[in-house]
């Protein structure tokens, strides 16, 4: 396990590796597997990814049916050329959507780096090889790219919105995207670590305050902004912008503000959206159709 | 944590601690039980209670007793798989004294008439911790082979089952003790990093002092 970004990087540049490989030999130490197997494994969370994206079912509707459909809607939308986002935002966006609008209709996904931020990350990559027409082989390589900005960030600062809020999870999730993307557009290690931090930087403070507890609102719709953030994040690196504050320490400061987070707005739905008249209202209703 | 902890796992929505959890719980505590589930009384304790309906807790964990792990995608539909194999089920609430919020109380019949009382906590990210075997600490996470062994406490019992661990070439990884009280009913858990022959186990079940032997294989029998 990675302690820092920074660590990362060096060892990458000592050993004369790119950075998916530093983060894949890590693994194989970690577990002790082969090469292939490690890599096999990867593939695999990519394939699930593309199943789930795949799967997406239009009809289906959340227990609370608060959720479901929206991902079909905003695909409507950009046939019908009405998104001012463009095409490429606008099925990033609904990849985004769906996913979540899955993981709440209890469809298989997968966690990345959480149930709840599941749509960030296979709704830019998957997007981003449509685009582009990366092969199999990068795409898996920039999964571990993700993976190993996921790792510092879970020891350094937390990847549970019960621990640091909804910042440690689409947050997290966000920061991996933009390390992806930054691998695929052919980004340094530097710019790739300087895009995570860009796009945690601009979800720092995200609270966790979901209606009656539930992973749906606003949970599906926030995978959007981590998506997009993510991608806004990498295009800056790429033109040349680079983040003030290294990625170490924006880990940290998202770790610090977690933990000064009030408990209500961690996971408890004791403040934020859940005690709106309009949250309190969907509690009151799913209490009735619980256990009691 | 492992990388595929954080890029990973793939499981069934919508939730890593109420759902994925929830199935382990139930696929950990039917192997303990080593046998098809007849009948299971399932108590919801705290947040599994309160919000287990929307998070299909409920439908999660009978899908665990059935067999199935955290990725089937059978999982919405364990109601119907379990009134298919007949297998009973009741729901009630409980309140668990100092049990973290996510805890559930189950009572399990076998189809050959083996019976346990599990109490288990989902304690985020998918990971699970047994606390209790019929009414016992436990406190082990169900990723590693363990042996339960309810004894009366009296010397040599200890010495008897890890002597036996040390002929079958079997390490341990964690152990623990605890008694109700001086003399009364005393229970080890020991994690190991081998398998124990199924022979042994049963061995030590005819072991006099020794009440009752549980055990948890990480041997694979998923159910079709």
């Amino acid at each position: 396990m990675f302690q820092s970004v920074e660590g990362m990087l060096q060892l990458g540049e000592e050993k004369g590796l790119p950075l998916w490989r530093v983060v894949m030999e890590d693994d194989m130490i970690d577990r002790s597997v082969t090469e292939e197997e490690s890599f096999e494994m990867m593939t695999q969370m990519y394939q699930a990814m593309k199943e789930a994206d795949e799967g997406y079912d239009k009809d289906l509707q959340s227990s609370s049916r608060l959720v479901g459909g929206d991902g079909a809607k905003m695909e409507q939308a950009i046939g019908e050329g009405k998104v001012s986002s463009g095409t490429f935002i606008g099925k990033v966006m609904a990849r985004a959507i769906k996913m979540g609008e899955s993981n709440a209709c209890m469809k298989r996904i997968v966690a990345a780096p959480t149930a709840g931020s599941c749509g960030v990350i296979p709704a830019v990559l998957i997007s981003m090889e449509e685009k582009d027409g990366y092969s199999q082989q990068k795409m898996i390589e920039a999964l571990f790219v993700s993976a190993g900005i996921g790792e510092v960030i879970s020891e350094r600062a937390s990847i549970s919105g019960a621990q640091g809020g909804c910042q440690a999870e689409i947050g997290a999730a966000s920061a991996m995207a933009a390390a992806a993307v930054t691998y695929l557009k052919g980004g340094s290690s530097r710019q790739i670590a300087d895009a995570a931090a860009l796009a945690l930087k601009s979800l720092l403070g995200l609270v966790c305050d979901p209606v009656a507890g539930l992973v749906e609102v606003p949970c599906v719709k926030r995978n959007v902004i981590g998506a997009v953030n993510a991608i806004t994040s990498s295009d800056m690196v790429i033109a040349g912008i680079e983040s003030r504050i290294p990625a170490d320490e924006v880990i940290d400061a998202m770790g610090e503000v977690g933990s000064l987070l009030p408990c209500s707005l961690r996971e408890t739905s004791q403040a934020g959206l859940a005690t709106t008249p309009t949250g309190l209202e969907v509690t009151e209703r799913m209490t009735g159709n619980g256990f009691d | 944590m492992s990388l595929f902890d954080i890029l990973g796992p793939v499981m069934v929505g919508p939730s890593s601690s109420h759902t994925a959890g929830a199935v382990k719980i139930g696929y950990i505590s039917r192997q303990l039980l080593g046998e098809n589930i007849r009948k299971a009384q399932i108590d919801l304790h705290g947040s599994f209670l309160a919000t287990g309906a929307g998070h299909g807790t409920d439908k999660a964990l009978v899908a665990g007793l059935l067999g199935m792990k955290e990725d089937d995608i059978r999982i919405p539909d364990s109601f119907r798989i379990a009134r298919e194999r007949e297998m009973e089920i009741c729901f009630g609430k409980v309140n668990l004294k100092n049990a973290h919020p996510n805890s559930v109380r189950l009572k399990l019949h076998g189809i050959s008439g083996r019976e346990l009382e599990i109490i288990a906590s989902s304690i985020g990210g998918g990971q699970i911790k047994i606390c209790k075997i019929d009414g016992l600490e436990a406190n082990f996470s169900g990723d590693y082979p363990t042996l339960v062994v309810h004894n009366l406490d009296q010397p040599g019992h200890v010495t008897e089952v890890t002597s036996m661990l040390a002929h079958k070439g079997v390490n341990i990884a964690t152990m623990q003790l605890y008694r109700n009280h001086r003399g009364g009913d005393a229970v080890m858990v020991i994690e190991c990093d081998q398998e124990i022959p199924m022979a042994s186990v049963e061995w030590l079940r005819r072991l006099e002092g020794i009440t009752k032997v549980t055990y948890l294989s990480k041997i694979e029998k998923e159910e079709k």
